[in-house]
C-alpha cells in the first residue's frame, strides 16, 4: 500500500531533500554534534597535551582540578590527557574496525546476492556461522595469542568477526534489487557486474548502507572497550577501555577516585548512544513513512 | 440515496505542509449503483475511499460531509466511526494480498474479530461458509494460514469477509491490479454478484483501469488532483467524455484488458500536478491542449445532461 | 520443518568444527610460536607444571607428528573430554576448573538474559502505544544499549557496594563462609549475586525495549492492521496481534544477541571478581593459560549453540510458518 505512496513523495527531488531533512532533525543534530565534539577533541587535543599519556606528571591519586581537569591516576598520571589519547584510539578502531567489516559485510552480502546459486549456498553458510559464533570469546581467544597488540591489529581482528548481519541485510536487499527492471536493463547493456553493483544497486540503499556503517563504528568500539577491560588492550597505546582496566586494576572503587573511571565510560556511552541516535534520526529522514510531526 | 459526499476535504500532513489529496470532492451515489472511480496514480483515489471509512494517522479531514443512508458519517472521530465500520461502510483494501494476519488461521481470526464486534461466530458461521463456496472456496481454508492460500484465493477470502456484514457501501480499491487478467475478470464479476446478491447495497470501485470498470460499473467518475474532473454513466465517459483529461485518458486507451493503466497515460505528456501547492484554476491547465485565459479560473461544474457533470470551461 | 532444522543443525555442526579448529590453529599460525613461549616461562617460574604441560603437549600436539595428525589428535582428546591441563590451577584439568566456574556465570547469565527480554519485550509493547512513555523510555533505551557493560558493572559496584554499602563488591560469596546448602550461605550467595545479575539485566534491557516498540509500530502499520481496523476491530485486538507477531522476531534476536550478552558476563564477571568464566579467563590470561583459554571458548561455543537451538525449536513451535514449511522463516 505504502509502496506506491513512497515512490511518489520520492519523486521531488531526492538527494537535496534528504539532506535538508536530516540536517533539521533535531536527533541527527544532536548526535553528530556529539560524535563531533569529542571527535575534535580527540584529533586535536593531543596536540595541547603531552604525547605521552603515561607519563607521571603531577601529585597521586588527586581529584579534579584546575591543573588536573579528570584528577590524576593512582600513579600520578594525567587522567584528562589520557582520556584524550584514549578518545583518539576508540575512533580509530571504531572507523578501522568498523571500516573493515562494512567493507567484507558488502563484499560477501552483494556477491551473494546478485550471484544466487551456489555461491549464495556458501557463503549464506559463512555468513549463519560466523553470526552465531559468539565473537568476543573467539577475539579475546586470538588476541591473547598475539604477541605484540596495537589498536591496528585489534581493529582487524574485530572487522573479520563482526560483519554478518550486515552481509545477511546486504544480501536480502540486493536480491530484490538485482530483479528490478533497471538493473534487466544495465545486464542487456553489457555492463559489468561489479558496475552494475557500484551504480545501480548500490545507491539505492545507499541509507541503509549508510546507517548500518554508523552501527558498525559503534559496536566496533565496544568490542575493542571490552577486550581492553578484559587486558587485551593495545600494548602501548592508551585506550578508553586500558583506562577503566587500570582503574580497577588499582582499585579506584575502593579508594573513591570515580575520576578515574567515570570518563572513559561515559564517554564510549556518549559517542555510541550518540550514533544510535544519530542512527534513528536518520532512519526519519530516509524513511518518509515516519516523517510524522 | 445511500451515500452523499459534499465538498469533502483531506489533507496529508507532511513536514513540508499538507498535501491536499482530497480538495471539495462531491458526488452522489444511488442504492445499488457500481461507481467507478478512475484517474492516474497519486490523483486520490485511496484517499477517497480511506476518507469514508478510516483516516490514517497522517490524514485530516478539513472539510466537507459524507452522508450514508440518511446518517452523517462522522469521518474525523475514529471512535465515532467505529461502530458504522465494516455493518455499513466496509472496505476491500488495495493490499488485499496481505490483509490477513500471517500467523493466525483464517476461521480463528474471523471468529475472533467478529467476536471483538459483538457478533457471534457461530451465528455467521454457515453464512460465512456459503459465501466462501460461492467465491470458489471451501470451508477448508478457514483452517489454513494465510500462506497456504494463493493471491487468489486470498483475495476472494477478504472480498467474503469484508461483506460479510452486508455493508450499504463497499469501496473495492484496485481489487484487480495485482492479478492477472482471467482473475481480474472473475474478480470484477464477483463485484457485481454481490451487489446483485444484495450483499453490499453500492460500490465504489476504485482502478486505474478505465477498461475493467467499465465492464461493471454503472457510473464512472474521473479523479485528477485531488477533485472530480467528470462523472457520468459508464457508456458516456468511454463514447462521448467532454473533459479533455477524460478524452487524453480514453483515447489513450487501448484493446481492452491490459494490465497497467499507468503506461498508456504516460501518452499523456506531463505530470499532474504535486498537491502540496496545488495551481489555481483548473489543475489540469499546464497540460491540457484546450488551455486558454479562462482556465486561469476556477471552471464551473456543468451539467451537460442529465447525470453527466463535467468541470471544464470548454465543457459546452 | 524437517529441512529448516537439518539446516540449523548444519550451521551449528559447522560453527562447533570452526570453533574447534581456531582453537586448533590459531596456537601454531601465530607468529614466534606463543605455546613455546608458554612453556619457556613456565619453566622458569614453575617447573612442575611445565613438565606436566610438556608432556601434555608432546603426547597429544607432538610437533613430530604432520599436521593433519595433530588435528586428528586434537579431536580424539576432545572427544574423551580432555581439554588439557590447566597451568594457573595445576593440577586440575581444564575441564574441571571451567565446570567449576560454569554455574556462577548460568546464574547470572539465564535470569539476566530471560528476564531482561521479558521485561524489554514488556516495556517496548507499551511504549509503542503511549507517547508520553515512548518519549520518555526511548532515550533511556538508547543510553542504555550504548553503555559498555563493564562499565555499568563498576558504577553500580561504585554506588551499590562502596557508596551505599548495600552490596559486597567482590567474589561470589563472603570469604568466611565455606559452601553449604545452608540459609545463611544462600542469603549471602544471593547478596553477591545481585549486583552483576542486575548489571546485565539493565544493559540487555534497553535493546529489547527498542527492538520490541519499533517491531510493535512496524507491526501497527502493517497492511494486517490496517484492514482489522478499518472493519472497526477494537484497539485491544489489533495490539494483540501485533504484539504476537512482533515477538517473534526477537526470539531469533534472543538467539542472535546471546554472544553478545555473554561477552556483557565476561567483563562484568571481572569487574566484581565473580567466580564465573569472566573471572577464570581473566586468570588464563594473565598467566598465559592458553588451553584453559581454549577451554572457556569450547564451553561458551557449546553453550551458546545449545541456546540457539532452544530458541529454534521455540520459534517453530509459535510461528506456522516456518512450521508449514513454507516461507521458511529466517536460517
Ligand atoms: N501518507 C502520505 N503522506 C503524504 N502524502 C500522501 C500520503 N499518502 C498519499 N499521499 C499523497 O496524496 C495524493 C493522493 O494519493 P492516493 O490517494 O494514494 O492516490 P491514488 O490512490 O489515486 O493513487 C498523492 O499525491 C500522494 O502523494
Ligand atoms: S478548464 Fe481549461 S484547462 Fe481545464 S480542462 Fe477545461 S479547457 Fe482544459
Ligand atoms: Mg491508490
Amino acid at each position: 500500500m505504502s509502496a506506491e505512496v513512497v515512490l511518489q513523495t520520492e519523486r521531488i527531488g531526492r538527494r537535496h531533500e534528504h539532506l535538508y531533512f536530516a540536517l533539521r532533525n533535531p536527533k541527527v543534530a544532536i548526535g553528530l554534534a556529539i560524535v563531533l565534539a569529542l571527535l575534535l577533541l580527540g584529533l586535536f587535543g593531543p596536540f595541547f597535551l603531552s604525547d605521552s599519556p603515561n607519563e607521571y606528571v603531577g601529585p597521586k591519586s588527586e581529584a579534579p582540578s584546575g591543573e588536573y581537569w579528570f584528577g590524576t591516576t593512582y600513579f600520578g598520571q594525567d587522567v584528562f590527557t589520557q582520556f584524550v589519547h584514549g578518545l583518539r584510539s576508540s575512533y580509530l578502531v571504531g572507523t578501522l574496525g568498523g571500516g573493515i567489516s562494512f567493507v567484507i559485510g558488502l563484499a560477501v552480502g552483494f556477491t551473494a546476492g546478485y550471484r544466487g546459486g551456489m555461491v549464495d549456498e556458501v557463503l549464506n553458510m559463512i555468513t549463519n556461522v560466523v553470526l552465531v559464533l559468539p565473537a568476543l570469546a573467539v577475539l579475546i581467544v586470538i588476541s591473547s595469542y598475539l604477541e605484540v597488540r596495537g589498536v591496528v591489529s585489534q581493529a582487524v581482528i574485530i572487522g573479520i568477526f563482526s560483519w554478518p548481519w550486515v552481509a545477511r541485510a546486504v544480501r536480502a536487499q540486493t536480491f530484490t534489487l538485482a530483479n528490478r527492471d533497471y538493473v534487466d536493463l544495465a545486464r542487456l547493456t553489457g555492463k559489468r557486474s561489479w558496475q552494475i553493483i557500484v551504480r545501480e544497486i548500490m545507491p539505492n540503499m545507499a541509507s541503509y548502507l549508510l546507517m548500518s556503517m554508523i552501527l558498525l563504528f559503534g559496536g566496533a568500539i565496544l568490542f575493542a572497550a571490552m577486550l581492553d577491560f578484559i587486558g587485551l588492550g593495545p600494548a602501548n597505546a592508551v585506550s578508553l577501555g586500558t583506562m577503566m582496566q587500570q582503574s580497577m586494576a588499582w582499585s579506584s572503587l575502593h579508594l573513591g577516585m570515580w575520576w578515574w573511571f567515570v570518563p572513559p565510560g561515559l564517554a564510549i556511552t556518549l559517542i555510541v548512544g550518540a550514533l544510535y541516535i544519530t542512527n534513528v534520526g536518520l532512519d526519519e529522514v530516509f524513511n518518509p513513512k515516519l516523517r510524522e510531526m | 440515496m445511500t451515500l452523499e459526499v459534499a465538498d469533502l476535504q483531506v489533507h496529508y500532513r507532511t513536514l513540508k505542509g499538507d498535501v491536499r489529496a482530497l480538495d471539495g470532492v462531491s458526488f452522489s451515489l444511488a442504492d445499488g449503483e457500481i461507481v467507478g472511480l478512475a484517474g492516474e496514480s497519486g490523483c486520490g483515489k485511496t484517499t477517497l475511499g480511506k476518507s469514508l471509512i478510516r483516516l490514517d494517522g497522517r490524514m485530516r479531514h478539513v472539510g466537507g460531509t459524507a452522508v450514508l443512508d440518511g446518517d452523517e458519517l462522522p469521518i474525523g472521530d475514529d471512535k465515532a466511526m467505529n461502530a458504522r465500520r465494516w455493518k455499513e461502510v466496509s472496505i476491500i483494501p488495495q493490499y488485499s494480498m496481505s490483509a490477513l494476519n500471517p500467523t493466525r488461521k483464517i476461521g480463528k481470526m474471523i471468529a475472533e474479530l467478529l467476536r471483538a464486534r459483538g457478533k457471534s461466530y457461530r451465528e455467521f458461521k454457515d453464512e460465512l461458509v456459503r459465501r466462501l463456496e460461492l467465491v470458489g472456496l471451501t470451508e477448508k481454508v478457514l483452517d489454513n494460514y494465510p500462506i497456504e492460500l494463493s493471491g487468489g484465493m486470498k483475495q476472494r477470502v477478504v472480498m467474503v469477509l469484508s461483506t460479510l456484514l452486508d455493508p450499504s457501501l463497499l469501496i473495492a480499491d484496485e481489487v484487480t491490479s495485482a492479478l492477472d487478467v482471467t482473475n481480474q475478470r472473475a474478480v470484477a464479476e464477483t463485484l457485481v454478484r454481490f451487489r446483485d446478491m444484495g450483499f453490499v447495497k453500492s460500490m465504489i470501485v476504485v482502478t486505474h483501469d478505465l477498461s475493467l470498470v467499465y465492464q461493471i460499473a454503472d457510473t464512472i467518475m474521473v479523479m485528477y488532483a485531488g477533485r472530480i474532473v467528470e462523472k457520468a454513466p459508464a457508456e458516456t465517459i468511454i463514447k462521448s467524455p467532454k473533459h479533455p483529461y477524460t478524452r487524453a485518458l480514453i483515447g489513450a486507451l487501448p484493446e481492452v484488458g491490459l494490465e497497467y493503466g499507468d503506461e498508456r497515460l504516460q501518452s499523456i505528456p506531463g505530470k499532474p500536478p504535486h498537491l502540496l501547492n496545488p495551481p489555481t484554476g483548473c489543475r489540469f491547465r499546464a497540460r491540457c491542449p484546450l488551455a486558454s485565459e479562462e482556465c486561469e479560473a476556477e471552471p464551473p461544474t456543468v451539467t451537460v445532461e442529465a447525470g453527466h457533470e463535467v468541470s471544464c470551461w470548454k465543457a459546452n | 520443518m524437517g529441512r529448516y532444522f537439518r539446516r540449523k543443525l548444519l550451521i551449528y555442526g559447522l560453527t562447533f568444527v570452526i570453533a574447534v579448529s581456531i582453537n586448533f590453529a590459531v596456537p601454531r599460525l601465530m607468529p614466534g610460536d606463543p605455546v613455546a613461549r608458554m612453556l619457556t616461562r613456565n619453566s622458569v617460574a614453575n617447573v612442575e607444571s611445565s613438565e606436566a604441560m610438556r608432556g601434555y603437549f608432546n603426547e597429544l600436539f607432538g610437533l613430530d607428528v604432520p599436521l593433519w595428525q595433530q588435528y586428528f589428535n586434537y579431536w580424539g582428546a576432545l572427544f574423551r573430554g580432555d581439554l588439557g591441563v590447566s597451568v594457573f590451577a595445576f593440577p586440575s584439568p581444564v575441564a574441571t576448573v571451567v565446570a567449576d566456574a560454569l554455574p556462577y556465570t548460568l546464574a547470572l547469565l539465564l535470569p539476566s538474559i530471560l528476564l531482561s527480554w521479558f521485561v524489554g519485550n514488556a516495556l517496548g509493547a507499551m511504549a509503542a502505544r503511549n507517547k508520553l512513555l515512548d518519549n520518555g523510555a526511548l532515550p533511556i533505551g538508547y543510553v542504555l544499549t550504548a553503555v559498555p557493560y563493564m562499565w555499568l558493572a563498576i558504577l553500580l559496584a561504585w554506588v551499590g557496594g562502596i557508596i551505599l554499602g548495600w552490596f559486597p563488591v567482590a567474589g561470589g560469596y563472603s570469604f568466611a563462609l565455606t559452601p553449604a546448602f545452608t540459609w545463611t550461605f544462600i542469603v549471602d550467595l544471593v547478596h553477591h549475586w545481585f549486583l552483576p545479575f542486575l548489571s546485565l539485566f539493565v544493559v540487555a534491557l534497553g535493546g529489547w525495549a527498542i527492538g520490541m516498540r519499533n517491531l510493535v509500530i512496524y507491526e501497527l502499520e502493517s497492511d494486517y492492521s490496517n484492514y482489522l481496523q478499518a472493519l472497526g476491530a477494537p484497539n485491544r485486538l489489533v495490539r494483540r496481534y501485533a504484539f504476537r507477531n512482533a515477538v517473534l522476531p526477537q526470539i531469533t534476536g534472543l538467539a542472535l544477541q546471546l554472544g553478545v550478552v555473554v561477552g556483557g558476563a565476561l567483563v562484568t564477571e571481572v569487574v566484581f571478581a565473580y567466580p564465573g568464566l569472566g573471572s577464570l579467563l581473566l586468570n588464563a590470561i594473565s598467566s598465559q593459560d592458553f588451553f584453559l583459554l581454549q577451554g572457556i571458548l569450547l564451553f561458551i561455543v557449546i553453550g551458546v549453540l545449545v541456546f540457539n537451538f532452544l530458541a529454534d525449536v521455540v520459534y517453530v513451535l509459535v510461528d506456522p510458518r516456518t512450521r508449514l514449511g513454507l516461507e521458511g522463516g529466517q536460517s
